[in-house]
């Protein structure tokens, strides 16, 4: 096999605190090394030499949380189609979430993903596995086995663990296996039956709200326990002023918080839903500007570790119905990069911070091997071209489901080379 | 007679809506033609031949997912006496099952080609998707808790008839804000027509934001009466009480019930409204919903009248 050099691009490693002009040199699926000086002619002539000017050179991206719905919902995206997509969209890696038919609680299902994963190639899937047997929050699930069979943490997302019993139980436990635990937080009783966030919008439109306090209560609540018992605990897609609050508060006491939010959360506001559309409906739901503010504010400050899709695929017929009964969630993988770069261009984060927020601090809240370019690991590279333009159309999704607020929308910045371990496995170069 | 009552609007005005999903997309303008377009088909219910051909040769559809008598009735009575040939489609929400719902009916629908169909749901925002999938016209007979446009437009018509304006005056909201779509059109219309609106009733049925909509939530509502020129009081809804957003019926009629004491704050010639049906005894005395002061029965006749403006006008004033 041919060597290959990315020749002549920004090169932004925040782990080994590079943001240079520079080439990357691939051997046997390995980064080799990284010339920050224009490399010698023996490399240029032994290598399959990418010309990247002008382009960024960054880690393979980790989206942490993503659905990709097999085994059991294979009609709205399968490992293949969502890696697939991941790979498109600049992502090396995705953790994927166990709320599939049957739920990922054993390691039956963690070996099926895995196995479904390596088969497809298109990126590294990384499960996570159920914190409760089928999150149905009564009893622990296995950790010790879904951790030996490769979950790299342990969620009910979707099905948040109400019981503070069992939670805290799930925490004490979880350190025993050395597992993580990524909770969706929200306070059911609050949320019950809400179609989108509460307050004056969702009073005109005349549909059930669900109150910010839904996810503020229940994030105190695990960062207390967390803190109580002394493990990490990771709090998935925040989307409120008062969440990034409690964690910036809980950081500075040193309890162990990491915490993620999603481009939907930093990009819209509940304004989206219009006239009930139904691409707007997720949960946690579009909150209002003033925290879609806050949520810039907590990711221009590092309270917000990661920048997560909570890509959530929906067949059409989910979606096109009445907006009580549309199914929560939209896809992601393939809007993060330019979602996400838009705060790049609006000084709210550097090009660094970008990074770190899509790559390097999800690699480091998994444990992953992955997140740096440093010499001797997995060539996962994403090689990114910040000023393309494209239209996102419903054509060019490559995801098996559309459902996005952001189809047809003009983006600015793409993902145009992503390479896993050596190989590409999206490309645009003519 | 009808093209001299559009002529009172200002000269270049013409009412330029296919779909009626609410008043919230009605202007003022809008509004005061249909209440005058109203006032000239009322008279028609008052003939011995009760009908006009206006709409002859035109398919009205009555599709209603929920259990409703007066409103169905209502804009059946309507449509016949405007010719159009009509069929009642009821359907219990319950029966449907997830994912086949309301685009399905649509399409099936399609087939018979209606020019019109008067969608009540259960669920907020359904005439709009129906309207989205379907030629036809589609008037909103109630979604969810979102809109009730013509009843917000048959209440207006009554207060309009009663105090001969609707601009400056006091108008009292009591009870179920919060899921009531008869209070919610009624604040955008009335608000848009330039009353000022006041809402009272247990804070649990206030919804967030309703000063937005453009009312004013009042503590009690002795505070929202007082001086009042129209009290309106809306049906409680008993199954309320077991999700505790009131304690007991019996909490509810003495604290927030209409009765003849706490009219007193109101002007003496206030008017006292209720969509209906009404739980006499519970928000509203018996002896009030049965006296001088109650305008519920022209209420009803009032409905006839708006529902034949409104198939009229969004058929383009009867032209073909
Ligand atoms: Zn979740």
């Amino acid at each position: 096999m041919k060597n290959t050099l990315l020749l002549n691009g920004r090169i932004i490693d925040p782990a080994n605190n590079i943001d240079a002009t520079g080439s990357i040199l691939i051997e046997q699926g390995l980064i080799n090394k990284v010339f920050l000086s224009p490399p010698p002619a023996s490399v240029l002539e032994q290598c399959e030499v990418i010309d990247v000017s002008d382009k960024w050179i960054v880690p393979g991206l980790i989206d942490m949380h993503v659905h990709l719905r097999e085994p059991g919902q294979e009609y709205k995206e399968t490992i293949a189609s969502g890696c697939k997509a991941a790979a498109s969209g600049g992502f090396t890696g995705v953790a994927c979430m166990p709320n599939t038919t049957p739920v990922n609680d054993g390691q039956e299902i963690t070996s099926f993903i895995l196995a479904k994963a390596a088969e497809a190639g298109h990126c590294r899937v990384y499960p996570v596995g159920a914190i409760s047997k089928k999150s149905s929050g009564s009893e622990l699930s296995e950790f010790g086995e879904l951790k030996q069979a490769g979950c790299v943490a342990l969620s009910d997302d979707g099905l948040p663990v109400m019981d503070s019993q069992l939670m805290r139980r799930a925490l004490e436990y979880s350190g025993n296996h050395d597992t993580l635990l990524i909770s969706h937080s929200e306070e059911m009783p609050l949320s019950a039956n809400g179609a989108m966030n509460e307050g004056a919008l969702s009073t005109s439109l005349g549909l059930r709200g669900i109150p910010h306090v839904a996810e503020e209560i229940m994030i105190y609540r695990d960062i207390a326990l967390a803190c109580y018992v002394g493990r990490p605990i990771h709090i998935a897609h925040i989307s409120t002023r008062e969440s990034v609050d409690l964690i910036r508060r809980a950081k500075a006491k040193g309890c162990q918080v990491t915490t993620e939010t999603t481009p939907h959360y930093f990009t819209l506001t509940e304004e989206a839903v219009g006239d009930y559309d139904t691409h707007a409906k997720m949960n946690p739901p579009l909150r209002n500007s003033d925290d879609r503010l806050a949520i810039q504010e907590g990711l221009a400050d590092g309270t917000i570790d990661a920048i997560a899709t909570d890509h959530a695929p929906h067949a059409d017929m989910e979606k096109d119905v009445e907006f009580d009964l549309a199914a929560n969630g939209i896809i992601g993988l393939e809007t993060s990069v330019p979602l996400s770069l838009a705060l790049v261009r609006d000084n709210i984060i550097s090009p660094s911070q970008f990074v770190e927020l899509l790559a390097v601090n999800p690699a480091r809240i998994l444990k992953l091997n992955a997140g740096t370019l440093s010499p001797g690991t997995p060539a996962d590279i994403t090689v990114i071209d910040p000023g393309k333009t494209f239209t996102y159309s419903k054509e060019s999704i490559v995801s098996k489901s559309k459902n996005s607020p952001f189809v047809d929308l003009n983006l600015q910045g793409k993902a145009i080379l992503t390479i896993l371990a050596g190989k590409p496995t999206y490309s645009e170069r003519d | 007679m009808l093209t001299q009552s559009t002529n009172i609007m200002e000269e270049d005005y013409t009412f330029n809506h296919k779909h009626i999903l609410g008043l919230e997309q009605l202007s003022a303008n809008d509004i005061t033609f249909l209440l005058k377009t109203a006032e000239s088909f009322k008279e028609i219910s008052t003939r011995q031949i009760k009908k006009v051909p206006a709409l002859r040769g035109r398919t009205v559809i009555n599709l209603f997912f929920e259990p409703s008598t007066r409103t169905k009735l209502s804009f059946e009575v309507a449509a016949k006496r405007m010719s159009a040939d009509t069929f009642n489609i009821s359907a219990s929400t319950s029966s449907l099952k997830k994912g086949e719902t309301l685009i399905d009916t649509a399409r099936n629908l399609a087939a018979m080609n209606p020019d019109i169909i008067i969608l009540r749901h259960s669920y907020s925002g359904s005439p709009g998707l129906l309207a989205r999938h379907i030629k036809a016209s589609v008037i909103n007979a109630g979604d969810g808790t979102h809109e009730h446009p013509s009843q917000g437009l048959l209440d207006l018509m009554t207060v309009q008839e009663a105090k001969g304006t609707i601009k400056g005056l006091k108008v009292a909201i009591i009870g179920d804000i919060a899921h009531s779509r008869v209070a919610h059109s009624n604040i955008i219309g009335f608000s848009k027509l330039g009353a000022d609106i006041f809402v009272a009733g247990p804070a649990t049925l206030i919804p967030p934001g309703v000063n937005q909509m453009g009312a004013t939530t009042c503590k009690t509502i002795a505070e929202a009466i007082d001086g009042a020129d129209v009290v309106m009081t809306l049906r409680i809804q008993m199954e309320r009480q077991s999700e505790s957003l009131f304690p007991s019926v019996r909490e509810y009629a003495n604290h927030f019930g209409i009765t003849p004491q706490v009219m007193r704050l109101a002007k003496p010639e206030a008017i006292i409204m209720h969509p209906g049906p009404i739980n006499r005894g519970v928000e509203l005395s018996p002896e009030l919903a049965d006296g001088p002061r109650s305008v519920i029965m022209n209420q009803v006749t009032n409905g006839v009248a708006i529902r034949m403006a409104l198939l009229y006008s969004i058929m383009g004033g009867g032209e073909s």
